[in-house]
């Protein structure tokens, strides 16, 4: 382990995955500075949006690592999730193999001698070569070490919560007819939650809990800065203003990083060099995912911009 | 610093959040790795090993903002302290200059607290008090009343006994120094005293929380005050989360009932029926289904609004749940309690109904002539009131076929059972037609009784 301060440890995550386009608030680079070093998974929470399925990403590309993604969905088990045999295969070779048994056995007189002479070989059927790998047992035998991202996992059902309690905390997993595979090098793991329903605690105690939120005006202007390098400063500086406006509004859905950074392409290409009440209006509908709440958000636009606008002045 | 790590987990218990021995150990493991150097990225590092949601975070943040910033004020304390004999020396610098140039000597005969407190160290005063108050196991206080134990325990381990023994001295020798020396003790006195409130702040709270929720779940409901009332919710919340965690998940192996020989056959057809694989009928298993008459009567309304609140938060439990509120006449609620915050909604609930004299005769009227149809032989009734009609007809009739028509019919009364059927209460009458009748007057019973329900479909 390198002898390093962890403050500047936790700076270097920082620019590094900055370097692949993924701005981390200081919370964002420590959780993953940590989970580096005690070998935790991180559990990251949030609204829809805010960049948790990305950071998996981002920390992938900046290691240089393969990511590993298992989506989570209502009815997941451990045949889609961990393994399953190759049936068809463990059929067709028997089949194929029939004379070599027959060869085998033939030496046999009797049924039980038979049976004994097929014990030496072993479970030649339930050996390695007919297991099917899934995300998770593909995650464990990764040599150089991957980056697996469970993604969703409030989606799951509490039973596949609890078949990921040995990965999380021991990095491997008991297949009965094998034996416990462990991991080559352990991976780094990722899971994201909308807060759909809420987890176990044995899940939550074996992660680190990262949420992440809205961020903040600056780290917003950074992170449009970043993903649209083409947009004006004083349009970025307007645009974020504007959404940290609309996200104090009641609505049904806040729009969140991701349809800040749409909106920003869209105003790019629009060619906008600055908001007004006309522009606003005919794009509303990629921030705001509901009538309901377009209607809600329509009479404030003019109030909005000038608010906006006028932070823009002093910040 | 370990010793200091260890005092802030029993702190965060203290702000509720649950610290398990597993995850100080990780906790521990990641304070190791980042180092005690920088202070933010320390919170960071708690507030993601030890906390597990968004409300933990913020409660442990400030938990951890108000530990860690405890050297703080005492070192302001007596630095605010200090300015006194401070001021003192720059009124008279001549006699303190005198007290120390002539007293060099005499300041050796006094004890190590008199001198610590004279030299104005600031930060060995702070080291003082600090260990002092580990001496004394300040982790350990529980009640406000405990204040005054503890801070004579902080004193004495400080050496009270000497500096008193040295004020006495110094009195009769020096008295400008003895003057200066008092000051500082007073100076000291409130330190430890704002030591100790901090201690309480972050200890006790865990504790007096528990008697408090204690207390509050055996308090009569109709009675409660109301500054209690925003409590008593939280409360109602909390009970309804537990009842949740209780009966939400489905249990499988309690729902595998006899051999299905016919499917396990069909199933097995490929093995010319030898039953490798089983199949299995499984018992069926309602989720209950609750039709809920509140008396919001005077007497009964506090009740029923707990009532109310308790069952509409259990939509993971019940599988429907129609409200119906009555004084004296009956009307639906159910979407007034969807809709609405349950404030909002108890008052629109109340200024539609409540408020008149109970007449349970007439509402079980109304009931029969719209809402009969509701009742399906899954349904559980409960009925929560006092059962006092005011002497006007009951109507026992009407509850006899609501009866029949329906799985259970639960009548939860507020009142004690030594008051059934005495006066204008009808009791005695209806209870023949229920499946069970008890009291259910504070929370803790409001809850034995809604788990009761909710079981009987399990």
């Amino acid at each position: 382990m390198a002898e390093q301060k962890p403050s500047t440890a936790i700076e270097a995550v920082e620019s590094g995955l900055a370097a692949q386009g993924y701005i981390a608030s200081r919370q964002i680079a420590t959780a993953v500075y940590l989970s580096q070093q005690i070998e935790k998974p991180i559990l990251v929470e949030g609204p829809a949006g805010v960049g948790k399925t990305e950071l998996a990403k981002a920390i992938a590309a900046w290691r240089g690592m393969k990511m590993i993604r298992l989506q989570c969905y209502e009815g997941l088990d451990e045949a889609k999730a961990l393994y399953e045999w190759k049936y068809a295969k463990q059929l067709l070779y028997t089949q194929i193999l029939k004379d070599k048994l027959g060869e085998v056995l033939g030496g046999a007189q009797t049924l039980h001698a038979a049976l004994d002479q097929l014990h030496d070989f072993g479970d030649v059927f339930f050996s390695k070569e007919f297991v099917e790998p899934r995300p998770l047992l593909q995650a464990l035998e990764q040599p150089g070490g991957c980056v697996l991202l469970i993604d969703e996992i409030d989606k799951s059902d509490a039973e596949f919560e609890s078949l990921l309690l040995e990965i999380l905390s021991d990095f491997q997993v008991t297949i009965p007819e094998l034996g416990t595979v462990s991991a080559i090098t352990p991976p780094t793991v990722i899971l994201t939650s909308n807060s759909e329903r809420d987890l176990g605690d044995a899940l939550k105690r074996r992660c680190l809990h990262l949420h992440i939120g809205f961020p903040e005006q600056r780290l917003e202007e950074r992170i449009v800065e970043s993903r649209v390098p083409g947009i004006s400063q004083t349009l970025r500086r307007q645009m974020v203003g504007f959404i940290h406006e609309i996200r104090s509004l009641d609505l049904k859905k806040l729009p969140s990083v991701s349809e800040t950074i749409d909106w920003a392409r869209v105003l790019v290409l629009l060619q906008a060099s600055e908001l007004d009440t006309e522009i606003v209006k005919d794009t509303l509908n990629v921030l705001l995912k509901y009538e309901a709440d377009i209607e809600a958000a329509q009479p404030q636009i003019t109030t909005f911009i000038a608010k906006a606008a006028r932070s823009n002045v002093f910040g | 610093m370990r010793e200091n790590i260890h005092r802030f987990f029993r702190a965060a218990r203290g702000a509720g959040v649950h610290v398990s021995p597993a995850e100080s150990i990780d906790a521990m493991r990641a304070v190791a790795q980042v180092g005690f150097s920088d202070r933010t990225i320390l919170r960071d590092t708690l507030l993601l090993t030890l906390a597990k949601s968004q409300d933990e975070k913020l409660a442990l943040g400030d938990c951890f903002d108000l530990f860690f910033s405890q050297p703080e004020p005492r070192q302001e304390q007596p630095e605010g302290a200090d300015e006194d004999p401070s001021q003192d020396t720059d009124q008279a610098p001549s006699s303190a200059a005198a007290g120390d140039a002539g007293g060099g000597s005499p300041q050796e005969e006094l004890g190590p607290l008199a001198q610590m407190l004279l030299s104005q160290d600031r930060n060995a005063t702070a080291a003082a008090i600090a260990s002092a108050a580990g001496a004394a196991s300040l982790s350990d206080i529980r009640y406000s009343t405990q204040r005054g134990i503890f801070s004579s325990r902080i004193l004495d381990a400080m050496g009270l006994q000497r500096l008193r023994d040295d004020l006495d001295q110094l009195t009769a020798t020096n008295p400008a120094l003895a003057e200066r020396l008092r000051a500082a003790l007073d100076a000291l006195r409130e330190a430890v005293r704002d030591t100790v409130s901090q201690g309480l702040a972050l200890y006790a709270r865990e504790e007096a929380e528990n008697l408090r929720n204690d207390i509050l779940r055996n308090a009569p409901l109709a009675r409660i005050e109301r500054r209690q009332v925003a409590e008593m919710r939280a409360l109602i919340r909390q009970i309804a989360r537990r009842l949740r965690e209780r009966y939400s998940k489905p249990r499988k192996r309690q729902r595998r009932g006899h051999l299905d020989v016919r499917r396990t056959l069909r199933r097995n057809a490929a093995w010319g029926g030898v039953p490798f694989l089983t199949a299995w009928k499984r018992k069926h298993r309602d989720r209950p289904k609750i039709v809920a008459l509140c008396d919001v009567s005077g007497s009964v309304a506090q009740v029923s609004d707990f009532f109310l609140l308790l069952i509409h938060s259990l939509h993971e439990v019940v599988d429907d749940v129609r409200s119906f509120a009555f004084s004296s006449h009956l009307i639906e609620v159910s979407d007034i309690l969807e809709a609405k915050s349950p404030e909002e909604a108890m008052a629109e609930i109340m200024s539609k109904v409540g408020f008149g004299s109970s007449d349970y005769g007439s509402s079980l009227v109304d009931f029969e002539k719209d809402f009969m149809s509701a009742l399906t032989p899954q349904t559980t009734v409960i009925v929560l009131g006092d059962a006092r009609s005011n002497n006007l007809d009951p109507r026992a009739d009407i509850l006899r076929r609501i009866s029949e028509r329906s799985k259970r019919l639960v009548w939860l009364n507020p009142e004690g059972r030594l008051a059934w059927g005495f006066g204008d209460s009808e009791m005695p009458r209806y209870a023949t037609f229920c499946s069970v009748v008890r009291q259910c007057a504070t929370a803790q019973q409001l809850e034995r009784a809604v788990s009761d329900i909710v079981a009987t479909y399990q």
